[in-house]
């Protein structure tokens, strides 16, 4: 099977594989950056999937014709799911002081329940929903075999907006001084509480983006079709040090290690366990700090 | 402060609601007469709305609602650590029969049928020693067989005489859908290739539909034109994959034509509401054995799925070939390779 080469096909699905992993990494590092953990984006990527499933189901089903419209309905339902899971994040860990990690793993656990409960309650499903038919985001051609969503575009202007917030505005350096410190921070005047809450909000918002991806990637909703990726985003942002360029390649190499070992298998004599470790050794290799000491914010996850 | 009144407002008024709820539903159910069985099904950690496996087993157990009368409970575990507890629980509320889904749970069943002899359990997908285990059924499929037809099916529908397979994780219970998909496909085609993936190692590789997409994507680059998928929910994105790419694409376990008619060629069915149904069935007629039951071509256990969304993709010559071949397995004169029984012979 040998003349069929690699590489054109592996380009595009890297890209793919990396999007919704940076969408929920970039979501990740405002948030960390601010002093918030958080454990909660795989929660907030599923939220996002299955609120966009269902919006673009349910408007096309009120008012066929229109599949545009319902894609767009789909994009806001989707930001609108993951900024309330964010909502209920910050509230625990700001508002209430609560343990940053057990409210990450605890909204995981709820909204995984939430839409099995909802798409039974809405499709008579318990845990998928039907297919997207019409609805979709349509695709943009990048030459001859690249035709890409449009959300990989997003995700790509996302990643230099972010950076020059956090590190080139005002705004930025005032986040970030709550995730080092934010008493001393509280001290100048700025407020810790209500920068957090925006900046745990932005992260449910770009993680919604990135389990919509999903949904539109594959055109329906099935339950727990995130399967780890808000983990994996978490990986990325330690292998970026907590840096947007870095966490881009963080988030392109998880993205190539998973498109390699599927265009491997049956091409070379290794048994198929061992490429289906090559994400996961990755991971290992970069959180060993084989890429050096990643040191997070100083205050991340400081309840106090 | 008002705040945490608030939330311990919202939380009472949940639990008021939700013990409402639970009332109004014990009143209705108690309206029928005679002895009802109580029948629970411990579903596998895919959980429902795979629209296949665990939702064929339900659909057994809801069909048994309506025929027979029982009366349903059903556990959805989270992990795999669960199931244990779930089977213990119903047995000590005292279930006449507990089910087990899926070969995860075989420790599990073997457990709580001995600690629990009074009670009846079955289990889906493995085997479990009748002499040691009087009291556990195991309900096995011959899914090598089904296999078999939608791989001479595909071999008939290719083009380009490569065909695809995409299974979960790379297992025994897997190995024996592929293997009858390969034996179907080179019956049919002895010069068919046919080019296996899998999804994952963990579990995860059974609930990953980006994932199943991009590797039946992957497939079609090199030049597979039909793909078969064992993988749960994954192969959701196998079928999307095939409607995108005007490829085809084959279900499993349940019918999953419907997905994308016109490009999922047929399903290879493995009815679980058959046995489901059929095991609750000798509980209500008393006639419950503690044995290994085999749902097969003949027991109408395994199938290949036809209805109006591949009428057009099977022709009536393609579906008298397979008619054939069908005859010829439950005549013996095909003995399709059954990959456990070859793995238990070793």
């Amino acid at each position: 099977m040998n003349e069929f080469s690699l590489l054109p096909a592996l380009v595009p699905a890297t890209i793919q594989a990396a999007t919704p992993l940076l969408f929920a990494a970039l979501g990740g590092l405002i948030s960390e950056r601010a002093g918030i953990v958080n454990l909660a984006l795989e929660g907030m990527m599923l939220a996002g999937a299955f609120a966009g499933a269902c919006a673009a189901i349910l408007l096309h089903d009120a008012v066929p014709g229109h599949p545009a419209a319902a894609a767009a309905g789909a994009v806001m339902a989707a930001l609108v799911a993951g900024a309330l899971v964010a909502l209920l994040h910050a509230a625990a860990c700001i508002t209430f002081r609560a343990d940053q990690v057990v409210s990450g793993i605890a909204l995981n656990m709820l909204v995984l329940g939430l839409t099995v409960f909802f798409s039974q309650s809405i499709f008579h499903m318990k845990g998928g929903t039907p297919q997207l038919e019409e609805v979709t985001l349509g695709r943009l051609s990048l030459g001859a075999s690249m035709a890409l969503s449009p959300l990989c575009f997003v995700a790509a202007a996302v990643l230099p907006v972010a950076g020059f917030l956090l590190f080139s505005t005002p705004f930025g350096l005032r986040l970030r001084a709550c995730g080092e410190h934010p008493r001393a921070a509280a001290t100048v005047g700025i407020p810790v509480a209500r920068i957090r809450y925006l900046a745990v909000l932005a992260s449910g918002l770009l993680a919604g983006l990135g389990g919509l991806y999903l949904v539109f990637d594959v055109g329906s909703f099935s339950k727990e079709m995130t399967s780890g990726r808000g983990y994996i985003a978490l990986a990325a942002i330690i292998f970026g040090r907590w840096r947007p360029g870095l966490t881009l390649a963080g988030c392109l190499l998880f993205g190539l290690a998973q498109s390699l070992q599927l265009q491997l298998q049956g091409r070379v004599e290794v048994p198929v366990a061992f490429l289906q470790m090559l994400p996961y050794g990755v991971t290992l290799v970069v959180l060993a700090g084989a890429i050096g000491r990643s040191t997070p914010p100083a205050a991340l996850g400081k309840t106090g | 402060m008002l705040m945490k009144r608030l939330l311990v407002a919202t939380a009472a008024a949940i639990a008021l609601w939700s013990w409402w709820d639970y009332r109004a539903g014990a009143a209705d159910s108690s309206g029928l007469t005679g002895p009802r069985r109580r029948i629970a099904v411990v579903l596998s950690v895919g959980g429902l709305g795979d629209k296949s496996f665990n939702d064929s087993a339900y659909e057994g157990l809801l069909r048994a609602v309506r025929e027979l009368g029982i009366e349903e409970a059903h556990g959805e575990p989270a992990d795999i650590a669960e199931p244990a507890e779930f089977l213990d629980v119903y047995a000590e509320e005292g279930y006449d029969l507990i089910i087990g889904v899926g070969f995860l749970m075989k420790d599990a069943v073997e457990k709580a049928a001995r600690s629990h002899p009074d009670r009846k359990f079955a289990l889906i997908d493995a085997p479990i020693d009748p002499r040691e285990y009087p009291n556990c059924a195991s309900l096995l499929f011959s899914e090598h067989e089904g296999s078999f037809l939608v791989g001479a099916l595909a071999a008939m529908a290719s083009k380009s005489g490569r065909v695809g397979f995409v299974g979960g994780m790379d297992i025994p219970l897997i190995h024996k859908f592929k293997v009858g998909y390969a034996e179907g496909a080179r019956h049919v085609n002895p010069e068919c290739e046919v080019l296996v993936r899998y999804a994952g190692a963990g579990p995860d590789a059974f609930h990953d539909p980006v994932k199943g997409k991009a590797m039946a994507e992957t497939l079609f680059s090199q030049g597979v034109d039909v793909i078969y998928h064992a993988s749960g929910s994954t192969g959701n994105g196998v079928i999307q994959a095939a409607a995108e790419h005007g490829k085809l694409a084959i279900g499993v376990d349940a019918n999953q034509n419907y997905m994308k008619p016109g490009h999922v060629l047929t399903s290879m069915l493995k009815r679980v509401d058959v046995a489901v149904c059929e095991t609750i069935r000798a509980v209500c007629e008393e006639r419950f054995q503690g044995r290994v039951c085999v749902f097969g071509l003949k027991e109408g256990g395994i199938g290949y799925a036809m209805d109006e969304h591949n009428r057009a993709l099977v022709t009536s010559p393609m579906q008298e070939r397979v008619e054939a071949l069908k005859a010829k397995i439950l005549a013996g004169e095909i003995r399709v390779t059954d990959y456990l029984e070859v793995q238990r012979g070793k």
